[in-house]
């Protein structure tokens, strides 16, 4: 390659000196559109569209989970200090079982299979002191485990990290499946990403009251707290948890040291503006009469609430200084009680909270989405783990201090035994995130829903899944702000994918070239600073701090100190970056209107990458991306030589970025890499989305994950509840970039259907399709759904469930033929409703202490035969049997049953433009229209679905499928491709068809099959994407007419599952009374529902009994059956009698002739 | 018509009575397009439906009535193409209402034999047994369907209305995947092997029972002698089996028509269209020619010389048109060109699966409507 790089060159040189040319023209850069899409899949191979999920979880365990227990590393015996324990180390070793003993190795799919948490042990290196007898000695061990950590799948933990397509598929994996997620108890569990307000960050915003808030969340390793300053009737106060009352902010500034009002006004800027807003505060802590350092401070210990947290150290200091030194504004250190950074820090507060007053524009946004951070699973989990760790550090300590306590102690004292007595780690991760609730007492967290089931309806509804972002706000919340499509998620989250409904807007999902950033070191970037001439923060005086020729510059909202040439520290920060020397994710963002500099390296900000341009000169050129495609430059290539780099939502604002090379001006900074990765994944499967009503894709987003298709390679060898699986599915013959970069392509939930525009037989109103029955015959739109069912082999004390022969002649044999002789169905047999599955007996009294020979007989057990339920008149298959044994050792045994359909009427269909319809008639293929070429439609779909929904990228789908079906090459239709060339020109779509004899606006003469002559109309037809959705009316039917009850009342039991009756309900019977049906209403209500015979005593009007022995009815209170009458009551209003008698209350009846 | 349009157009006084009387007897020009032609327009086409009414243009004298020796005198069939599995010809003198009945018939109701039962011995291929069930239906059976009867509910299957195949492949362990296809179907001419379970050990003495009931062999038969029964082509893809994997399975064909079930179709499709008609409604020459010429993508247009450097376009070929409409696409073109669709002129193509050649198709859906207009005669008299 350098060869023949250096023969260029020489060419170049001998062409330049033979040829004299302009050397203005050839100095000047050349700009020409070089088309970046190849950086796409480059950049989905080095991150991924789940790598934030992964590298989050990366970060975790290689650096996070050792901070941890650096920072928590010694349990230290209260009542002697010489005894301790000291945590050397901590690592995750490589995921494994132990069974009896002995370590195995596991993968992910064994562990869906059998039900299990795939997890590695936590392993540590313990020293400690081992006390016996009064001597003691310093002992070490290594690799202890003191807990398993459930591990996600692909993580550089995994098993699965690094492996190729056959490896994979070796382990039972499918090479397309992104990870990202956990496995527990064998089922798949996401931890959604989080979005949160941003951590550390002085935010701006106004309450209900109309009062400007100036708040920080702080958080730190060792606290998190929030801290709000707020003007309220003109003066400042301090809000805090750990205070009971609002504080005036001058006194916490006298209490931090700052004895002199004038330097709080010199702080905060000498512009008598601000002065004068000061003002009224200063003189309520005047009128208070607090003066001095320690005045305040007492003043503040009135106000302290008793704190659940007071340490010794508070006893001796004061609970207030305390607070003031370790909950307020947590994350600005104090080094040696040296409180100037704080007072600095409430200082700046104050002045953004004053301009914010001033200047109403000053308010900062709260749904910007630079103000966001994104919490993944790695911070979620180190919380969590923290928590658990820090819980069994205490529980340890509890009990050296109870052994220690003992007077007379015979035992050895060995703390490491007694940490591996514990299992609250694994205990906890695994119940945490099988549940999905998180209550973190510690951090005050409590949180549910936080997990999620891995849907495996579709391949891209799972991936849906892995981009999903939830919200931090409840989702019953009537607000329209946040859930409004905010201009700075451009790039960073996809504006097309949201639910409908209550959760619309605030659940998100990320774009396709989104990276979430994770925690960096922010030492060096500290030292970088002062390097670069930043001046730090302790050698100024308040006056210098807002000095106008000045900007500040915070890092991480912590403040470091200011420059005097903020643009330049900016530009010197940027090109630093992009040669490598700082993170890649590091941003640099200058801030104008708040005079300034923020650099930021916390994690869970959101990013993207760019190309940078040089006055509008796109840095990437031809041969960058020659060398691309020739596999000799990799992405990181591309950032480590400066041609490409990440920015954050904040330095966006920085940046002036043109969509198209050719658009840029001298102005520019950066170039989009494609524009259609501002869609995410599952808006990216739409074809031409940029043509079609903006609701049409966000309703395509919510159904393309219902879609029918393949799951993953493995689909056959999974044990999945339930499963929808397409017969014969195809990759779509319009495609877009996506669909290649995600592998939809590989795993399609759909089929390419010859649709044909028409109005036909009227059973295709509301959007309806008629479709060909030919079609069906030939398998289009089969789908197999798989359902489990699980069945345990009980163990009790005395005796176990067990499986019997099944019994080959006589009653009840006929539902046994498909038992095998172990009792167990066979697979491979057909099997239908109310046959036997599993042929089981289970013993009568389990109470027993022992086996004994009494409970081995036949008679002590009963039939518990496991019943097929399915739907009636089908034939299923038992697809496979899988015998395993559950958590508790038992065997279980699990089918899982087969059924293969055909569409019915009724089956939802839906193309990929969020036009979904049902099947309103199935029609044979002679009675269907065709062409002059032959080409009878598969469906057709009325034409009024297209003036109101005005999907035209629809219409372009079918056009740029029948012109692929005739020229043979599949078209593209990526969002917004047609500049690039990554969608084709309807133009050249027409000219294609023109070509292969087609009309070119797809219209062709069509011949009716049932007349014989040409319709009066050119007929647009041509084959769109079609998928097939879950919902199938197989699942949804019902009627009844006699059935079950409910034994309490006796009226007809409730919903589907349990045969239930259709309700008349209240409005239905409001009709029926204004309509006058009288009889009706009784029938439906009392007859047809719970009618019973009672016997009412006509004198005391209380519910008689009917004596069998005397064939008469007789009153029980009035003991003889002189005045008693038989009538009819619904059962439930003879309950409520009783009900309310045995409540004391007499309702009586008063009977009169009819 | 053009006497008429004159006439108006003059918009001089004259008596209805000086108008020239419509000949009788015969349709005016205009109408008699109307009736024989369909009208390609830009925008949608017109004069579709064909008249059927005897007494639509009695009016003028002229009757529309159908007659049975103009029929036979002009009904013309021309054989345009016709080999193995295709034929293409030219129906001539019909009316659309026949031609689409013999297409009708010609997808659902010509018989052929498919495999409809399939019985698994063994299947431990990835491909689901009522997959693979449905894949062998869809097999076309290269057969005879005339030489077999239809099998009734409570018939049993027989050497005169069953065909059996066998099908075992097993890949054994260590080789690599193989590819199950069509011609791994093996005919059992003396019916089912599969023995019925619930009598293989009752009755050692006779022959054990099958799942089938044949009295001959059905290699006796002449037709067959010559060529077995086999699936058409011998490179469909049934399945694909990995190491290890085994099917071995027994499948039943019967006659049944595609009305029940597309696989018993006789054809892949069988369509007609109406002859295309191109008309220069006035001379397009020189560059407007070589427009035209270059307009159409299916070559439907000449250029000829007239003499004195002029040119001018003809139609060569108006058959090859495909109604895409491109040479009337475009301001003034539609009054050069018209396209239009003869409306008894069928061009009839018949695919045909293989089961029967497509002529003799034709003529057994010929039969077929046939016996269904005796049918109608014999329960109207």
């Amino acid at each position: 390659m350098g060869l023949k790089q250096e023969d260029i060159l020489l060419n170049n040189n001998s062409n330049a000196s033979e040829i004299p040319v302009d050397k203005q023209k050839l100095a000047a850069p050349i700009k020409s559109a070089v088309d970046k899409f190849q950086l796409v899949p480059e950049f989905l191979k080095v991150r991924g569209l789940v790598k934030q999920h992964l590298d989050s979880f990366n970060y975790f365990v290689n650096i996070g989970i050792k901070k941890i227990v650096r920072a928590n590393d010694r349990i230290v015996a209260d009542l002697d200090p010489s005894i301790y324990l000291r945590f050397k180390d901590v690592r995750i070793g490589d995921p494994s079982m132990t069974v009896d003993g002995i370590v195995e190795k596991i993968n992910p799919h064994t562990c869906r299979l059998s039900d299990m948490t795939y997890s590695a042990p936590i392993l540590v290196n313990i020293e400690y002191i081992h006390g016996s007898h009064g001597q003691k000695s310093r002992l070490e061990k290594n690799n202890l485990v003191i807990g398993r950590m459930p591990i996600m799948l692909r993580s550089c933990c995994c098993v699965l990290y690094g492996k190729d397509e056959a490896e994979l598929a070796r382990l039972g994996e499918c090479p397309l499946d992104p990870g990202g997620y956990f496995v527990i108890k064998g089922t798949e569990k996401v931890i959604l990403i989080q979005e949160q307000l941003s951590k550390n960050r002085i935010i701006i915003d106004a309450d209900k009251k109309g009062n400007i808030n100036a708040s920080v969340t702080s958080s730190s390793e060792a606290t998190k707290s929030k801290t709000i300053v707020q003007m309220e009737k003109e003066k400042i106060y301090l809000l805090l948890n750990q205070f009971a009352k609002k504080i005036p902010i001058m006194v916490v500034m006298k209490a931090m040291g700052m004895e002199s009002d004038q330097e709080v006004v010199q702080m905060v800027g000498r512009d008598p503006r601000y002065s004068a807003l000061l003002l009224p505060s200063i003189e309520e802590c005047a009128g208070l009469s607090i003066y001095t350092r320690e005045q305040a401070l007492a003043y503040l210990d009135t106000k302290t609430t008793k704190s659940l947290y007071a340490g010794p150290s508070s006893v001796e200091e004061g609970k207030a200084f305390s607070i003031l030194r370790d909950v307020f504004l947590a994350n600005v250190p104090v080094h040696c009680n040296n409180f100037r950074p704080k007072c600095l820090y409430v200082a700046v507060m104050l002045r953004r909270m004053m301009e914010a007053i001033l200047n109403k524009d000053a308010m900062d946004d709260k749904d910007y989405v630079g103000n966001k951070r994104l919490e993944l699973s790695g911070q979620l989990i180190s919380l969590l783990f923290e928590d658990l760790f820090k819980t069994t550090i205490a529980e340890v300590k509890k009990n050296i201090n109870l052994i220690l306590s003992k007077a007379s102690r015979s035992s050895v004292l060995d703390p490491s035994s007694i940490l591996l007595g514990k299992d609250i780690i694994s205990m906890g991760l695994e119940r945490t995130l099988s549940t999905g609730n998180f209550d973190i007492k510690r951090f005050r967290m409590h949180r549910k829903g936080m997990t999620q089931i891995l849907a495996r309806l579709s391949f891209i509804g799972t991936l849906g899944f892995m981009t999903k972002v939830s919200p931090q706000f409840e989702k019953s919340r009537k607000v329209s702000g946040p859930r409004a499509l905010q201009p700075s998620q451009w790039g960073m989250l996809c504006p097309c994918d949201t639910p409908e409904g209550e959760a619309c807007g605030l659940v998100k999902n990320l774009a396709l070239m989104t990276h979430v950033t994770t925690d960096e070191d922010e030492g060096p970037l500290i030292s970088l600073c002062y390097c670069l001439g930043v001046e730090d923060l302790e050698l100024l005086s308040g006056e210098e701090l807002h000095s106008s020729n000045s900007f500040l510059v915070m890092l991480n909202g912590l403040i470091l100190g200011k420059h005097r040439r903020p643009q330049h520290f900016a530009i010197a920060m940027r090109k630093l970056r992009r040669a490598g020397k700082v993170g890649e994710f590091v941003s640099v963002f200058v801030n104008e209107k708040q005079r300034c500099v923020y650099i930021a390296s916390d994690g869970g900000r959101v990013c993207r990458p760019l190309v940078i341009a040089d006055k509008g000169i796109s840095r990437i050129k031809e041969h960058h991306m020659k060398q691309l495609l020739d596999g000799v430059r990799t992405f990181n290539d591309f950032l480590s030589d400066g041609l490409l780099e990440y920015l954050d939502v904040n330095e966006e604002n920085n940046a002036l970025i043109a969509l198209y090379e050719g658009e840029a001006t001298p102005e520019t900074t950066h170039i989009e890499i494609e524009p259609f990765t501002i869609l995410g994944v599952i808006a990216g499967l739409i074809p031409y989305p940029h043509h079609n009503q903006s609701p049409r894709n966000t309703y395509q987003c919510a159904m393309g994950k219902q879609a029918m298709g393949n799951i993953a390679y493995n689909q056959l060898c999974r044990m999945d509840t339930l499963l929808y699986l397409l017969v014969y599915p195809q990759r779509p013959l319009l495609t877009t970039r996506t669909i290649e970069l995600v592998g939809y392509d590989k795993l399609g939930a759909g089929q390419n259907a010859t649709v044909a525009v028409i109005s036909y037989s009227g059973y295709d109103i509301e959007d309806a399709i008629v479709m060909n029955k030919a079609s069906l015959d030939r398998g289009f739109g089969r789908c197999i759904v798989m359902k489990k069912t699980a069945n345990v082999i009980q163990k009790y004390r005395s005796a176990s469930d067990r499986l019997l022969k099944p019994e080959r002649t006589g009653p009840g044999s006929e539902r046994m033929q498909k038992l095998d002789d172990d009792g167990i169905a066979a697979p491979g047999e057909i099997i239908r409703p109310n046959d036997v599955l599993l042929n089981k007996a289970v013993p009568i009294y389990t109470s027993g202490s022992s086996v004994s020979s009494e409970s081995l007989r036949d008679s002590a057990y009963k039939s518990a035969k496991q019943v097929y339920k399915g739907p009636e008149g089908e034939s299923c298959v038992v697809d496979r049997v899988a015998l395993s044994t559950d958590r508790n050792g038992n065997p279980s045994i699990r089918f899982l049953i087969r059924h293969t359909r055909r569409p019915e009427l009724g089956d939802k269909f839906s193309s990929r433009h969020g036009q979904k319809g049902v099947c309103g008639i199935i029609i044979q293929q002679e009675d269907f229209p065709f062409s002059e070429r032959g080409i009878c439609p598969d469906l057709i779909m009325n034409p009024h679905g297209f003036p109101s929904r005005m999907t035209v990228g629809k219409m372009i789908e079918l056009l740029g499928g029948k012109a692929g079906v005739s020229c043979g090459r599949f078209h593209y239709g990526s969002a917004f491709g047609e500049p690039s060339g990554h969608a084709d020109k309807v133009e050249t779509i027409s000219e294609t068809l023109i070509k292969h004899g087609f009309c070119y606006n797809g219209k062709d003469i069509i011949y009716s099959g049932i007349t014989g002559c040409p319709l009066q109309a050119y007929i647009f037809m041509g084959p769109i994407y079609y998928q097939k959705l879950k919902h199938m009316v197989l699942d949804k039917m019902h009627a009844r007419g006699n059935g079950p009850r409910v034994m309490l009342t006796r009226q007809p039991t409730e919903g589907r599952a349990r045969k239930g009756g259709l309700r008349v309900g209240e409005m239905e019977r409001d009709c029926l009374i204004a309509y006058g049906a009288s009889m009706l209403i009784f029938e439906r209500l009392m007859i047809s529902s719970d009618p019973f015979e009672v016997q009412v005593c006509r004198k005391c009007g209380l519910l008689g009994y009917y004596s069998q022995k005397l064939k008469t009815g007789i009153c029980s209170s009035c003991k003889n059956g002189n005045n008693v009458s038989t009538m009819k009551l619904p059962y439930a209003c003879k309950l409520l009698i009783q009900e309310l008698q045995s409540m004391n209350i007499v309702p009586r009846l008063k009977l009169a002739e009819a | 018509m053009a006497e008429q349009g004159e006439g108006r157009g003059e918009e001089t006084k004259f008596s209805v009575w000086d108008l020239p009387d419509v000949p009788m007897g015969q349709l005016p020009p205009h109408l008699e397009l109307q009736r024989t032609r369909v009208f390609c327009n830009k925008d949608a086409p017109i004069h579709t439906e064909s008249i059927q009414y005897s007494g639509a243009y009695s009016s003028i004298g002229v009757d529309n009535s159908v007659q049975l020796d103009n029929f036979c005198k002009n009904f013309r069939v021309e054989v345009i193409r016709l080999n193995e599995d295709d034929i293409e010809f030219d129906m001539i003198g019909i009316d659309a209402a026949i031609a689409n009945s013999f297409r009708r018939i010609l997808l659902a109701e010509v018989p052929t034999m498919a495999i409809e039962k399939v019985l698994f011995a063994n299947n431990t291929s990835v491909v689901q047994d009522e997959v693979l069930a449905h894949r062998l239906g869809l097999v076309p059976i290269s057969v005879d369907p005339r030489l077999f009867d239809y099998m009734s509910e409570n018939d049993q299957p027989n050497e005169k209305n069953a065909i059996v195949f066998k099908l075992h492949v097993k890949c054994e362990r260590g080789s690599p995947r193989i590819t199950v296809k069509s011609d791994e179907l093996k005919w059992l001419p003396n019916g089912s092997e599969l023995v019925k379970e619930s009598t293989a050990n009752s009755d050692s003495s006779s022959k054990p029972e099958t799942y089938t009931y044949f009295s001959s062999s059905q290699e006796s038969v002449p037709e067959f002698v010559k060529n077995p029964i086999a699936p058409k082509y011998p490179d469909i893809i049934l399945a694909k089996l990995g190491p290890g994997q085994e099917i071995e399975l027994e499948a039943h064909a019967v006659k049944g028509i595609g009305k029940t079930h597309a696989k018993w179709s006789p054809v892949a499709t069988a369509w007609y269209r109406m002859l295309p008609e191109v008309i220069l409604l006035e001379d397009v020459e020189d560059e407007l020619a070589e427009e035209l010429k270059s307009k159409c993508p299916v070559n439907v247009f000449d250029i000829e010389d007239i003499g004195k450097g002029k040119k001018r376009a003809t139609v060569a070929r108006p058959r090859s048109c495909t109604l895409c409409r491109e040479c009337i696409r475009g301001d003034d073109w539609e009054k050069r060109v018209a396209l239009r669709r003869v409306k008894n002129h069928f061009i009839f193509t018949i695919e045909s699966t293989g089961a029967l050649p497509p002529e003799v198709l034709f003529t057994e859906a010929v039969k077929i409507l046939e016996g269904k207009c005796e049918r109608v005669i014999t329960e109207l008299s």
